[in-house]
């Protein structure tokens, strides 16, 4: 087993593959989706595919935010960057993405004034030093980032600062859940819950997919025991005919989350009506905008954008790796046309994305065999 | 990222937001509370650390645990670079500098 010495309990490790090869019913197929980009780079990492029996698989859900992000938004924020005096800011994995007329790097490699940051409140301190320019940050990512993006806006609207403002694009990962199992070409019988997105919203909002589409689901930590502990518990509830949502990752995840966190996402952000998640279309309800009593530090009502809806290139399918229908590995343009080292997609630029896990570690050991 | 990052809080801050200044592996910046105020951290507290938050105390075995992943995952080195460059690259100013003394903060960024 790869990686197994590495592993700080490896008779525990054992034993739990070993439970979960009892458990698991050799008539039935499996098919367990993790939701979290860091799990499934975890599995990737560690091997965990190498352990589960062969009627368990492991789906990759949508979990990346940068991924998800249609190419139309990322044009958009670029388009307002070019407005006269705008510094672009975003987070590094924001950098590579690439928009209809390049990458947020490649602008700034035709002149634009772009900049990465590593907080929101680091946009804010820009703006600060900055009062002659306008100083516009780019927010992606799930409930574990909205909460510090929110507080960030709070501030500035106490500070009264003028040349800051936010073009919002976070996701929030339940209706994407939803919009899986709604999905026709979907089978999932279980989740793994994420991580750290859940020490921030609990577990109670994961309740419905127990209650309602009968599917269990349990949040994991992140290391190889706590991901396969979390498949045990799974395929136990599986076997008892149970659904329910479980917290495996108790020691850091607390059931009823971060209130200070959501409160400061009630108050600054609403839900918009829908918005476009590449690869699955529009989903309900599914994403942040900001309130009217923060219009001023919303990007998109200081500056005109675009707005137009760009379809991803005709051969690359990152919508279906994304859902899970696809494994990275049968989108006709990996590791071809598109590599980490030229991108045709977010998924292969992303540290989260399924596509450059794969990649790292399963493409380059293949092709290392052959080397 | 979604994996967020172990700190331990040095000392809090004496600026407006609710701050600490935090030492991860050695690097310190300063890194915003105001999600964890109601947990009321203190200098010794262990905190996971995302976009320049704390979203949460740990113990410090978990905090160690944690660590660990990062860097069994390759993502040590992503969020050193993420820890070094919050407050821009910079150190921010401690109150137990002298009056007087206005030292300059930090060094280079990145």
């Amino acid at each position: 087993m790869r990686f197994v010495d590495e592993f700080r309990d490896p008779e525990t490790i054992s034993r739990t593959a070993d439970e979960i090869r009892r458990l698991a019913d050799p008539a039935r197929q499996y098919r367990i989706m993790e939701v979290c980009g860091g799990h499934t780079h975890a599995i990737y990492r560690f091997g965990l595919r190498d352990v589960l029996p062969p009627n368990l698989e492991l789906v990759h859900g949508p979990g990346c935010p940068v991924c998800v992000l249609p190419m139309g938004r990322i044009d958009d924020g670029l388009a307002m960057a070019e407005n006269p005096g705008v510094i672009f800011t975003a987070f590094g994995d924001m950098m590579r993405v690439p928009g209809t007329k390049g990458s947020p790097l490649e602008y700034q490699a035709r002149g634009m004034d772009v900049r990465t940051i590593y907080s929101p409140a680091d946009a804010l301190k820009l703006a600060q030093k900055h009062p002659d320019r306008h100083v516009m940050f780019f927010a992606i990512g799930f409930e574990t980032t909205a909460p510090s993006s929110a507080l960030t806006l709070m501030r500035a609207k106490a500070l009264g600062l003028q040349n800051f403002s936010v073009f919002c694009n976070h996701v929030t990962i339940i209706p994407a859940i939803r919009a899986i199992l709604d999905s026709p070409d979907m089978r999932i019988d279980a989740f793994i819950g994420p991580g750290h997105v859940s020490t921030v919203i609990g577990c109670r909002p994961y309740e419905w997919i127990a209650k309602d589409e009968g599917k269990p689901i349990v949040v994991s930590g992140f290391e190889p025991l706590d991901l396969l502990q979390s498949i045990v518990m799974l395929l136990r509830q599986l076997k008892q005919g149970e659904a329910k949502v479980e917290n495996q990752y108790k020691r850091v995840v607390p059931w009823e989350g971060n209130r200070a966190a959501l409160r400061a996402m009630a108050e600054v952000f609403e839900l918009r009506p829908y918005f476009e998640w590449r690869g699955m279309g529009f989903i309900s309800q599914s994403a942040l905008r900001l309130r009217d009593s923060f219009a001023q530090w919303d990007a998109e009502q200081r500056f005109n954008a675009p707005g137009v809806r760009v379809t991803d290139p005709k051969a690359a399918q990152c919508g279906e790796v994304l859902k899970g229908v696809l494994k990275p590995a049968q989108c006709k343009l990996f590791g071809r046309e598109c590599t980490p080292e030229q991108p045709v997609g977010a998924l292969m630029v992303s540290s989260e994305g399924s596509c450059a896990a794969y990649y790292n570690y399963e493409h380059r050991k293949t092709s290392m065999n052959y080397g | 990222m979604c994996l967020a990052i172990p700190g331990k809080i040095v000392e809090l801050l004496p600026d407006s937001c609710r701050s600490a200044l935090v030492d991860v592996a050695g690097v310190r910046r300063r890194v915003d509370l105001g999600l964890i105020e109601e947990e009321k951290p203190a200098p010794g507290d262990w905190v996971l650390i995302h976009v320049g938050f704390a979203l949460s105390k740990i113990s410090e075995e978990d905090a160690l645990e944690q660590m660990r992943i990062l860097q069994m995952l390759g993502e040590d080195t992503a969020a050193m670079e993420e820890v070094k460059g919050y407050g821009l690259g910079e150190e921010p100013e401690r109150r137990s500098q002298e009056p007087g003394d206005r030292s300059q903060n930090g060094g280079p960024s990145g």
